[in-house]
């Protein structure tokens, strides 16, 4: 339906909720037979997209809204439209519904609960037959799910918080294009994160000059470096000037240290055209990696996942401009969907979260996050804000990408929070280290190195943490004068996307 | 120079002590030890010669550390590391490894500049060790 349709609708009075809450998750209301299809207006929830005994199959994709309806609407109609929107439904009845298999194409709210500790808030599960998506297109799953609902003016906000993609779905996605194990192999880094660093500053720099960053920081023990964002093909520094000057980086680097080391050249750019005209470029300079942003949109993604696969390329994600629809609880798309979607579409890293750096990330829900990017499969687990058993079926896993305003003495912290297979960038953390680059990029290897043996070891490294690190800055001055210019650096701040739920202690058995 | 490959090539040299209990670490978790050496660190060549097979189905470090002893008395002026490799699903690769000996001198890679049209640039790395045959290059009979 056009979108004017659906903003010039409003929920008439006469069919707004009576004062007292309606009891949720009651029976179906669904009219059937003739009168279901009498021309005119009718309620979301009687026309079939309030089913609250439908069982959802296995096949079935199911999405979880958090809808807030506007004051006086029922939560149930509210809920029901969204599924109706989000699916087969307009504004009024039509008669060409008959002409189709109505019943299987409605999508159907099967279950409505009160958010908890949220007045005004509520959870819509929803399903959703596998045969209204196109196979292998994040483009038309959005589309479905979120193209249309979001805007519905009977609702003051809602929010896609969870999806959960049937196996069946999952199979037809080719998945991150090189995954985890393959891009350890590749590179030859087992059994601990990977260091990276974002170049700064992030604009203004030239070719030569960047990669003179770029060494230094490969060269002090870093396996990546990162072009950021915003680097793209600009005045003071043309793409082609940045590959070449990056690769002779990379490449004196990997002889300095007989390791292999890469730099995510990114290669978004205005056209697709462009795009794999500099990602050609990246491969015939022999870079294992490239970079794209999130903003360049998800079938420019999917493109350039196959290309990746075709052409033996890891594939970083710069989640840009996320934030301007993840961070809210009530309104807009959690990144734990987001993060479904880019494993489905096929990036090898993807930015996750720090917990304990400069952006927003609540320790549990970052968890959740980290455990949708590396699992094979994600049992519910509501306290990390996963409401749903996905099985990934061997899809790839995603690397997440822990960056921003992070440093060497958090390492045990990181390892924590984070575990092993992840990204830890340190851009800050690198550059801006009071003995050069170079120092910046082994404190943070050393410190990791350190950690990493700790835990082997089976010391208490979340709590032993600052004397391991003391320790081996005894004989590394880089470590020792990054724990000291960094010491009192945290960013405490309330997050603002929580999970719901939180676990109650239980009587051990 | 110092080749950095391996986990743990940014600390000092581990003792035996250390390098027996990131083995237990490693045959806790179920993973299968291998030792493996080279006389050619190129940072591409994946396959190092495997000093008999992984080790199956060992519970003790101490049976690792006794075949790191043999290796060591016959490649001792090579380089040696231990890797571990984890066979349950969706792994069913090395999940660490690290360097426990190195010839006495690592004199390191020469880079080459091949230069091609445009500004462009083939690099390729050499180890100096290398122009010397397999077994002669770290000072070996």
């Amino acid at each position: 339906m056009p979108q004017n349709d659906l903003m010039a609708r409003s929920i008439p009075t006469s069919r707004r909720a009576p004062q007292e809450e309606t009891s949720m998750n009651q029976h179906s209301m669904t009219v059937r037979g003739k009168d279901r299809y009498k021309s005119g207006v009718m309620e979301y929830k009687k026309m079939g997209y309030w089913e609250p005994d439908y069982e959802p199959k296995d096949t079935d994709i199911i999405a979880l809204f958090r809808v807030t309806p506007q004051d006086g609407v029922d939560p149930i109609e509210a809920s029901a439209a969204v599924a109706g929107e989000s699916s087969t439904a307009t504004w009024t009845v039509v008669w060409t519904d008959r002409l189709t298999a109505a019943e299987k194409y409605r999508a159907k709210c099967y279950r409505v609960d009160p958010v908890p500790n949220s007045p005004g808030q509520y959870f819509a599960y929803i399903a959703y037959d596998l045969d209204l998506f196109e196979n292998g297109s994040i483009a038309n799953l959005s589309a479905s799910i979120i193209g249309n609902v979001f805007g519905f003016k009977p609702l003051k906000a809602l929010r896609l918080e969870d999806m959960r993609l049937p196996v069946a779905y999952v199979k037809t996605f080719q998945g991150p294009a090189t995954g985890i194990v393959v891009e350890r192999e590749r590179m030859d880094k087992f059994g601990r994160p990977l260091l990276g660093a974002t170049v700064k500053p992030k604009l203004g720099l030239s070719g030569r000059n960047y990669g003179r960053v770029v060494y230094e920081a490969l060269k002090g023990g870093l396996d990546f470096t990162k072009d950021d964002e915003n680097i793209n093909s600009q005045p003071f520094m043309h793409w082609r000037e940045r590959f070449l000057y990056c690769m002779e980086a990379v490449n004196k680097a990997q002889a300095a240290s007989g390791e292999i080391k890469g730099t995510y050249l990114n290669v978004t750019a205005g056209t697709m055209e462009d795009m794999y005209e500099r990602a050609e470029f990246a491969k015939e300079l022999g870079s294992v990696i490239i970079m794209i942003d999130l903003v360049i949109g998800y079938t420019a993604i999917q493109s350039m996942a196959k290309w990746a696969r075709r052409n033996d390329m890891i594939l970083h994600l710069h989640r840009a401009g996320h934030s301007t629809y993840t961070r809210q609880r009530s309104h807009g798309v959690s990144f734990r969907v987001i993060a479904k979607w880019m494993r489905l579409a096929g990036v090898d890293h993807i930015h996750a979260g720090t917990v304990v750096g400069k952006l927003e990330g609540d320790p549990a829900t970052t968890r959740g996050y980290y455990d949708v990017c590396r699992e094979d499969f994600n049992p519910m687990r509501l306290e990390h804000g996963v409401f749903f058993d996905q099985h990934w079926a061997s899809l790839n896993r995603l690397m997440p990408v822990a960056s921003g305003g992070i440093h060497a003495g958090q390492m045990h912290q990181l390892l924590d929070h984070l575990g092993e297979d992840v990204i830890l960038q340190f851009g800050g953390g690198t550059i801006g280290h009071p003995m050069g680059i170079q120092a910046g990029a082994t404190a943070n290897r050393v410190a990791l190195e350190a950690m990493i043996l700790a835990r082997n070891e089976g010391r208490d490294y979340l709590h032993e943490g600052p004397e391991i690190l003391a320790k081996a800055a005894a004989t590394c001055t880089p470590l020792k004068s990054a724990l000291e210019v960094w010491k009192d650096v945290t960013f405490n701040y309330e997050s603002t996307d929580m999970p719901d739920y939180v676990p109650t202690p239980s009587v051990a058995m | 120079m110092r080749i950095t490959q391996g986990c743990f090539s940014f600390l000092p040299d581990l003792t035996d002590e250390q390098i027996s209990r990131q083995v237990q670490y490693c045959l806790e978790k179920g993973w299968a030890v291998n030792i493996e050496f080279t006389d050619d660190p190129h940072p591409r060549n994946n396959f190092w010669e495997m000093w008999g097979l992984p080790m199956f189905d060992l519970r003790d470090a101490a049976g690792v550390l006794m075949e790191l002893t043999e290796c060591r008395k016959v490649y001792g002026d090579r380089y040696i590391r231990l890797s571990a490799f984890d066979s349950s699903h969706g792994w069913e690769s090395v999940r660490l490894s690290f360097i426990v000996n190195r010839p006495k001198d690592e004199p390191g890679f020469r880079l080459d500049r091949h230069e091609v049209a445009g500004r462009n640039i083939r690099y390729t790395t050499m180890p100096y060790a290398a122009d010397r045959p397999e077994g002669r290059r770290y000072g070996g009979s």
